[in-house]
C-alpha cells in the first residue's frame, strides 16, 4: 500500500541533499587549510568551517530522518499523514534556522561547543520545530490502523533524541560539567538514540527489498537496539576518561564502550543474512546496495575504527587528534548518510513512478563515493597516527607536527574529490526522477 | 529459539537498567565528585568570564581543551604551564593574526582589551589544574631539532 502524503518525503530528501553538498565544500576549505593553504581566512576562519561543516552534516541527517518517517510511518501504520501542510511548514522553519545559524557562524555568533554551535535562541525554535514533527508522526501512528515494531523503534529514536538535546542546553560554569552533559547528545545520539532509527529504517529497507517475514526482521532489530543500549549508555564513559571526571570512569567506560561493536556487528550479519534468506527478486538493486553498505561501513567506521581507540590507555594518547577525526568521518558515513542515502534510492522510484532503479549513474554513484571515504578514513589516520607519534610520544611541538603531515591532508584532498564526484552523481540521479505524484504514489498500490 | 516477545523484553529490561546505573553514576559524579576533583571553589567570577569568552569567540573550532575540539590548531589545557601568562597574554591581544608570521596558520585577530585577556588567562589557569586522570600524558622521549 502507498499513500500520497509520503511524497512530503521527496522536499525533505532534496533539502537534505542540497546541505550535503554545502557540508562538502566547507570540507574542502578546511582540507586545503590543514595543507597550509588558510586562504580564505579572512572571511571563513577555520573555527567557521569547521561549525558549518558539521552543523550542516547534522541538518542534513536529521532532515533524511525526518523525511525517512514521513515515508515510513504512514506506510507502516497503513493510514495518511496527520498533517502534511505541519510537515511543510515545519520543513520550512527548520530549513529558516538552520540556514540563519550557518550565516550566524560567519558573523562570531554562536555557543562555542563542539557540535552544539547554535545560538541558545535559535536552539528553542529547534525545539518547538521538532515538536511539532513528533507531533504529526505521532498523531498518525495513534490513528493508523497498525502499530509495528518498526514504526515504533524509529519512533522512539525520534523521540529520545528531541529529549536528549535538552541537557545540551544547560549552562555550567565548570568546563568539566559543560562537557559531562555535552556528551549526554552528542554520544547518546550517534551510539544510543540514533541507532534506533538506523534499525528502524534498516527494518523497513530489508521487510521491503528481501521480502524477508516481518516477525522474523523485527525480533531481530529488537535484539539489536537492546544491544545497542546495554552497551552504547554506560559506554559514554569512555567520553569521561580526561574530562575531570572521576577515574572510575576508564574502566566503566573502556568495558562498556569495547562493547560497542557487538550492536553494529549484529546490524551487519542482520542485514547480511536477511539478505541471503530473501528472494532476490526485487528490481532495486541501488537501494539495496545502499542498504547493505550501510550495514556493513557503520560495523567498520563505528565498531571498528572506534574500538581502536576507545581503551583508557590507547585513548590517553589520540584523545582529540586527527585520529578521532578519522574514526568520526567513516562512523558518521556509514551508519547515517549512506542509511540516509539507501531510503531515498528505495522511495524515489515510488515516489515519483519512473523506475530508474539500476542505472550507470548510480553504480558510479555508490562505488566513487564509498572508496572515496575509504581513501580518505586512511588519509585521517595516517595522519592521525603520525600526530600521535610525533607529538604525545616523541614531544614534538603542536604546530611542528601538523607541518611534518601537511602531504597526507593532499591525499585527503584527492581522494575527497573521488567521493565528491560520487555524491554529485547521485544527485544527478535524484533529480532524473523528477518531481513525485499522485498519481505514482496511487499506482503504486 | 529466541521469540519476539523474549527479544523485547531484552531491549526493554536492558534499557530499563542501564539508564538507571547511568543516571546514578552522573549523579555521584557530579554531586559528589565534581568539585574536589576539579577544585569547583576556585571557579572565581573571572574564570567564568573567561569561558563565556571562550565559548562566545569559539576557540574550540580550532583548539581543543581536555582535548575536545578542533585539531587545527594546540590543545590548550596546560597552555599557561607551557608558555606562560605573558605569553598567552600576547596572543590574545595580538592586533594581527597570531602565527601569521610563523606557522602559516592563522588565529582569529581578536585584540582582546587586557581584562578580557586576563580573564580567559584566569579560566586557562583553573582549567590546567583540574585533576584530569592523567591527561595529557608526558612524551615518552624529549626530541631536539637538529636544524
Ligand atoms: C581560526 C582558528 C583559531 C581560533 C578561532 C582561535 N585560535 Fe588560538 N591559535 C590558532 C593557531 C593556528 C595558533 C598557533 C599559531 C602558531 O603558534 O603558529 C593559536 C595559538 C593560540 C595560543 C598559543 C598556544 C601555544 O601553545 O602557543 C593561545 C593561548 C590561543 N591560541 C588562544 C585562543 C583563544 C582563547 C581563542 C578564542 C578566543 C582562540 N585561540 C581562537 C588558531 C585559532
Ligand atoms: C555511528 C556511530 C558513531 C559515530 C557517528 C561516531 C562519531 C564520533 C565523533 C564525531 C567523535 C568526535 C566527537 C567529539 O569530540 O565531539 C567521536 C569520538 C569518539 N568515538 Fe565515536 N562514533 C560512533 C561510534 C563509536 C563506537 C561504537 C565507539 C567505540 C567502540 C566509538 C569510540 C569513540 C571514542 C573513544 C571517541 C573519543 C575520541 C577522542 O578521545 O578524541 N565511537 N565519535
Ligand atoms: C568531502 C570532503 C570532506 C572533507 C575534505 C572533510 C574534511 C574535514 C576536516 C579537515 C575536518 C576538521 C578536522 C579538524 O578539526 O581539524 C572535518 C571534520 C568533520 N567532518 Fe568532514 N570532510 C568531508 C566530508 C565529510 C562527510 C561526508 C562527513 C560525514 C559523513 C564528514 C564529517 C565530519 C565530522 C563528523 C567532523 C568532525 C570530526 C571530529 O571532530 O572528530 N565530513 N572534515
Ligand atoms: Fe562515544
Amino acid at each position: 500500500m502507498k499513500y500520497t502524503t509520503q511524497k512530503v518525503a521527496y522536499w525533505f530528501f532534496l533539502s537534505a541533499l542540497g546541505l550535503l553538498a554545502l557540508q562538502i565544500i566547507y570540507g574542502f576549505i578546511m582540507g586545503f587549510a590543514h595543507m597550509g593553504m588558510d586562504v580564505l581566512h579572512d572571511f571563513i576562519p577555520f573555527n567557521t568551517a569547521r561549525a558549518v561543516h558539521t552543523n550542516l552534516l547534522v541538518c542534513w541527517l536529521l532532515l533524511g530522518f525526518m523525511g525517512s518517517a514521513y515515508y515510513i510511518i504512514p506506510e507502516e501504520s497503513q493510514n495518511e499523514l496527520y498533517s502534511p501542510k505541519l510537515a511543510y511548514i515545519q520543513l520550512i522553519s527548520f530549513l529558516a534556522v538552520g540556514v540563519t545559524a550557518i550565516i550566524a557562524y560567519h558573523f562570531n555568533w554562536w555557543e562555542g561547543r563542539k557540535f552544539l554551535e547554535i545560538p541558545r535562541p535559535l536552539d528553542y525554535l529547534v525545539v518547538v520545530n521538532v515538536l511539532a514533527f513528533l507531533f504529526n508522526i505521532l498523531m498518525t501512528l495513534f490513528k493508523g490502523k497498525r502499530q509495528t515494531t518498526t514504526a515504533l523503534v524509529l519512533t522512539m529514536g525520534l523521540l529520545f533524541s528531541a529529549l536528549l538535546y535538552l541537557p545540551g542546553m544547560i549552562w555550567f560554569d565548570s568546563q568539566t560539567l559543560d562537557s559531562f552533559y555535552r556528551w549526554y547528545v552528542v554520544h547518546l545520539w550517534v551510539e544510543g538514540v540514533w541507532e534506533l532509527i538506523m534499525g528502524g529504517i534498516l527494518a523497513f529497507l530489508l521487510i521491503k527489498i528481501t521480502g524477508v517475514d516481518r516477525e522474523v526482521i523485527e525480533k531481530w532489530l529488537y535484539v539489536i537496539v537492546g544491544l545497542t543500549f546495554l552497551s552504547g549508555i554506560l559506554g559514554t564513559g569512555h567520553h569521561f576518561y580526561y574530562i575531570g571526571a572521576p577515574s572510575y570512569w576508564l574502566w566503566i567506560g573502556g568495558i562498556f564502550s569495547a562493547l560497542e561493536p557487538l550492536a553494529f556487528l549484529a546490524m551487519a550479519l542482520f542485514a547480511l543474512n536477511m539478505y541471503r534468506k530473501g528472494e532476490k527478486k526485487h528490481p532495486n538493486k541501488t537501494a539495496l546496495n545502499w542498504t547493505l553498505g550501510a550495514a556493513i561501513t557503520s560495523f567498520v567506521g563505528a565498531g571498528l575504527l572506534g574500538a581502536a581507540h576507545t581503551l583508557p590507555n590507547v585513548n590517553l594518547y589520540t584523545h582529540g587528534t586527527l585520529v578521532t577525526a578519522m574514526h568520526g568521518h567513516m562512523a558518521f558515513w556509514g551508519a547515517y548518510a549512506m542509511i540516509v542515502l539507501a531510503i531515498i534510492a528505495y522511495a524515489m522510484p515510488n515516489i515519483t513512478g519512473r523506475k530508474l532503479f539500476n542505472n550507470g549513474i548510480s553504480q558510479y554513484a555508490f562505488w566513487l563515493s564509498n572508496i572515496g571515504m575509504i581513501g580518505m578514513t586512511v588519509a585521517f589516520g595516517v595522519a592521525g597516527v603520525a600526530q600521535v607519534y610525533l607529538e604525545r610520544i616523541l614531544g614534538v611541538d603542536f604546530m611542528e607536527t601538523q607541518k611534518e603531515i601537511e602531504p597526507h591532508f593532499l591525499v585527503l584532498v584527492l581522494c575527497a574529490s573521488g567521493f565528491t564526484a560520487g555524491v554529485t552523481l547521485y544527485i544527478i540521479n535524484f533529480f532524473k526522477f523528477g518531481k513525485p505524484t499522485d498519481e505514482a504514489l496511487v499506482a503504486a498500490s | 529459539m529466541l521469540t519476539k516477545s523474549q527479544a523485547k523484553i531484552f531491549f526493554l529490561a536492558g534499557t530499563i537498567i542501564f539508564s538507571v546505573l547511568f543516571l546514578g553514576l552522573s549523579y555521584d559524579t557530579h554531586v559528589n565528585k565534581h568539585d574536589e576533583q576539579t577544585n569547583a571553589d576556585k571557579i572565581t567570577p573571572e574564570v567564568v568570564a573567561g569561558k563565556h569568552l571562550w565559548e562566545a569567540n569559539n576557540c574550540m573550532g580550532c583548539h581543543t581543551i581536555f582535548g575536545e575540539g578542533a585539531y587545527y590548531a594546540p590543545e590548550l589545557t596546560k597552555v599557561i604551564e607551557r608558555r606562560g601568562a605573558p605569553y598567552v597574554k600576547g596572543v590574545l591581544m595580538s592586533p594581527t593574526p597570531w602565527g601569521e608570521y610563523t606557522s602559516g596558520r592563522k588565529m582569529v585577530a581578536y585584540g582582546f582589551s587586557e581584562k578580557e585577556a586576563n580573564e580567559l588567562i584566569a579560566y586557562f589557569e583553573w582549567i590546567g589544574k583540574v585533576d584530569l586522570n592523567g591527561f595529557p600524558a608526558k612524551p615518552k622521549y624529549e626530541i631536539k631539532k637538529t636544524k
